[in-house]
């Protein structure tokens, strides 16, 4: 009920606060996927540990300690256990060892560190969540690139697709619109070791995870906020019956 | 009270004002009784800026205005706000205050000014209060600017890139002005040094000291009111004002009924979306300043960009002089002309309750004109948009620079000999 | 106050549960205030324990570990350097460490769980300095004939011997404290956490 009423009130908020921006889209529209975002700890640890095996060797999290992963659920001993590959202790940053130098010869662009990824990709055609839901879905096959790789919603990206094994391999069927815009259509030609809706899930826990590392305090914020709304509610009934007793002098 | 804390009393008041003071401004200090929801946003905009001040401490604290890389190739200023976001105990409690305040600051001080519009609370004896309360606008706009710079975010360094370069518009000192401002050939670690150093020190100091001096000037010549009559005109046997009450505790307890409201709204800004859609925490600003990329769409925090849309409708060249720099001219003078209006506004009346459709019209021209000014100066030009908001420009310097012409043409009603109430 | 004595009791109790109300607030505003001042994550995962290999140390040697970002010392002392605390027994102001400058387990004549190594923060305990070691014996180390080895602190002079006891009559009140450790294995020393929290 609660949860109801406040993601009614923020969609509410959010189409007034976007009415300028998405009046601005003049420029090209980009579509996206809703990303299904949890904040169940199950799939959180599964996005963590999708986000230590293919994401931290050339992207960092460099704001997030891994013992911060214990408030998803993970103990400290099962951290060290499974996710400790590049750090010595679970109160270190969770930093790559990849020079920004190699990077950028490697890529064209230093991969960008991760830690508010989600909260940076945000704009007028969605949230962060679903842009990197729909970016790290959109892979496809084209040899004209470095990386042999491809992306919809991110052109020439310089990121080869790291999850194919998973995905699988899909290739591009481009079309022109009516309007002379490009309408690109995704076929999967090569199936992977997931199923597409297995695939989709473990993008949507990676993504998940990201949108947690983003502000891993987001929950606690609104719990905390949630009292401190009751209260102050309190306090203004307190105070404005106050207000009435000196006013009731006046004349 | 016992005589002991009496005695201590009167040992201070013989050193110290401090009963005096009290009773000046506080338990005899008499306001008009007839004060509306118009008139909670002066202490509101004193609370928030006690918020910024005591969130600005503690920030910094933990900040770090350094625009080097760190070891994992993020610039040290940013990652420090991180730093507090995230190992700083109750660190990003301190900082969406501190963020959300400087928004929360524009919007109660937009409505301050605005009652004053209302209710001519610029007029004579009120003109040095009004003119010390641009002022205040003024170094609220730098503080506000400066700030922005600090996160070290795309939009932070772009931002402040583009404001900066306006210097350069200046005729014959331009370019080494804007360098002197920068102190380097780009934005760049030395100029967050320096916006550093204002924000937290400089413009502080003198914003505070404009605070008193608004203060104590309208404690002078006490408050006007919704029904814009002088009050101290009529007065008891007593000496006191007939239609004024005692600030304390009467406005004291009304005040902290505004405060609680407010901060009800503004924590719920606070804990449930601190980013306001982006437009209190841009989505780029998530993104560290990159002096070789800019992102594809800057537009300043939305309370400057009324006076952005300006400098933006400015196209043509004059005199031999280029758009540019009668832009610039154009914003600036947006912001200066308010301080003349004690001297534009030549209505017998004050009160907008009182006064004829004329001026009325040309009130809601000219907040319709800000609000489309405003909007447009989120949005990128186009040649539709900049006639719009060169037509609203002109409408918005109309409102000012006729008013000494429509205020008199306008039928006024009479004003009441006292203040109604209730 | 005259006020007071106007008031209704309504009003009076209203105010009595505002002023009480806005108390709560104010306490709870400060609360994310003063705890930024504690020391946050960072300082946290710096200051967390740390290990040593003591392998390598010979008797004699000393070596330095950092822990919270002070000095650690772990000496392995030989023989001769354990003797020497028999008789410096009388010279030092707490020879059974009855003050609390140790935990439950290195509180005995050696200062240390195996008297072997001694595991020691480097810090005078005086005004924070860090002493300098002085192992030689006798008038050769510059400390008088009859020094049995120890350390010295160069900012106010205070003397301790090789369990890091402080003489008596020196500016530092206590002996060096010894921080909480643990042996992992023979030759691992866990500087920071015994296990006993």
């Amino acid at each position: 009920m609660k949860s109801g009423l406040m993601s009614f009130i923020k969609r509410a908020a959010a189409i007034v606060l976007f009415a300028p921006a998405l009046a601005m889209a003049a420029g090209a529209v980009v579509h996206l996927d809703k990303a299904p975002v949890s904040t169940d700890q199950a799939a959180l640890q599964h996005g963590a540990k999708l986000f230590v095996n293919y994401c931290l060797n050339c992207h960092g999290a460099s704001y997030v300690r891994y013992n911060r992963l214990q408030e998803i659920g993970l103990t400290e001993q099962a951290i060290r256990d499974n996710l400790l590959f590049t750090a010595e202790k679970t109160g270190d940053l969770m930093k790559i060892a990849m020079q920004r130098e190699d990077g950028k010869a490697w890529f064209g662009a230093a991969p960008p560190d991760l830690s508010v990824i989600a909260r940076s990709r945000a704009s007028e055609f969605g949230s962060g969540a679903d842009w990197l839901y729909t970016y790290l879905r959109q892979f496809y096959r084209d040899p004209a690139r470095p990386t042999g790789w491809n992306n919809v919603v991110f052109e020439n990206v310089g990121m080869p697709h790291v999850l194919y094994e998973l995905q699988g391999e899909q290739v591009a069927h481009v079309t022109q619109n009516a309007d002379g815009s490009k309408h690109v259509e995704l076929k999967l030609a090569k199936p992977g070791k997931l199923s597409v809706a297995e695939y989709d899930k473990s993008v949507a826990d990676l993504v998940s995870f990201l949108v947690w590392a983003g502000e891993p305090m987001a929950e606690k914020r609104k719990s905390i906020g949630t009292w401190v709304l009751i209260f102050l509610a309190g306090l203004f009934v307190l105070s404005y019956v106050l207000k009435k007793n000196y006013w009731k002098d006046i004349h | 009270m016992t005589t002991k804390s009496q005695a201590v009393l009167n040992w201070i008041d013989e050193r110290f004002p401090l009963t005096s003071s009290i009773k000046g401004h506080l338990t005899e200090y008499y306001a008009p009784k007839n004060f509306n929801f118009w008139y909670f946003f002066g202490s509101l905009a004193l609370m928030v800026l006690v918020i910024q001040i005591v969130t600005g401490i503690f920030l910094v604290m933990h900040y770090k205005p350094d625009a080097s890389l760190n070891a994992a190739g993020v610039p040290v200023a940013f990652a420090s706000v991180e730093y507090i976001m995230r190992d700083v105990p109750g660190g990003w409690i301190i900082r969406y205050l501190h963020s959300t305040g400087a928004s929360a600051f524009f919007i109660v001080v937009y409505l301050h000014m605005f009652r004053g519009l209302l209710y001519g609370s610029y007029r004579k004896p009120r003109e040095l209060i009004w003119i010390f309360g641009t002022l205040i606008f003024l170094a609220l706009m730098a503080e506000a600017f400066m700030g922005y710079l600090l996160p070290w975010g795309q939009m932070s360094y772009w931002g402040a890139q583009v404001i900066v370069n306006l210097f350069s518009a200046i005729p014959v000192i331009g370019p080494d002005l804007s360098l002197v401002i920068r102190g380097d050939y780009v934005v760049s670690d030395a100029t967050l040094n320096r916006f550093f150093s204002f924000h937290v020190i400089a413009v502080p100091l003198v914003l505070i000291g404009l605070v008193a001096a608004h203060i104590v000037a309208l404690h002078e010549v006490g408050s006007n009111n919704p029904d814009g009559v002088e009050i101290k005109k009529k007065k008891d046997s007593s000496g006191k004002p007939l239609d004024g009450i005692p600030f304390h505790p009467y406005y004291t307890v009304k005040d902290i009924v505004g405060v609680v409201a407010f901060l009800f709204f503004f924590s719920a800004v606070v804990f449930f979306a601190p980013e306001g859609g982006g437009y209190f925490l841009e989505f780029n600003n998530f993104i560290p300043a990159d002096p070789l990329k800019t992102p594809p769409h800057i537009a300043p925090v939305w309370y400057f960009t009324p006076f952005y849309s300006i400098l933006r409708a400015v196209t043509y060249p004059l005199f031999g002089l280029d758009a540019k720099f009668w832009g610039v001219v154009a914003m600036g003078a947006s912001v200066v002309i308010i301080a003349f209006l004690p001297w534009l506004d030549r209505s017998p009346v004050k009160s907008i309750r009182y006064k004829g459709p004329v001026f009325k019209t040309a009130l809601v021209v000219f907040v319709i004109c800000f609000f489309i000014l405003g909007y447009l100066g989120v949005l990128p030009p186009t040649p539709g948009r900049t006639l719009v908001s060169q037509i609203c420009s002109v409408l918005y310097f109309a409102f000012f620079l006729l008013m000494p012409w429509y205020s008199q043409l306008d039928k006024c009603k009479p004003e009441p000999e006292r203040v109604n109430f209730k | 106050m005259s006020v007071d004595q106007e008031m209704d009791s309504g009003r009076r109790t209203l105010l009595l549960a505002t002023s009480a109300a806005g108390g709560i607030a104010a306490v709870a505003t400060a609360v994310p205030f003063v705890a930024s001042l504690t020391p946050s994550e960072r300082a946290k995962a710096a200051g967390a324990p740390v290990e040593a290999d003591i392998g390598k140390l010979a008797p004699g040697e000393m070596m330095t570990v950092e822990w919270r970002g002070k000095p650690v010392w772990i000496l392995r002392r030989t023989p001769e350097m354990l003797a020497s605390l028999d008789k410096t027994e009388d010279k030092v102001s707490d020879p059974a460490s009855d003050k609390p400058m140790q935990p439950e387990y290195a509180k005995n004549k050696f200062r240390s769980i195996k008297p072997e190594y001694l595991v020691t923060v480097g810090i005078c305990t005086h005004l924070g300095c860090s002493p300098s070691d002085k192992f030689k014996v006798g008038a050769e180390g510059g400390m008088g004939a009859d020094w049995p080895g120890g350390f010295l602190c160069p900012c106010h002079g205070s003397q301790f011997d090789l369990a890091g006891r402080v003489y008596k009559s020196m500016p530092a009140p206590d002996n060096l404290e010894i921080p909480p450790h643990k042996y992992l294995a023979d030759t691992t020393i866990l500087v920071g956490d015994d296990g006993k929290a």
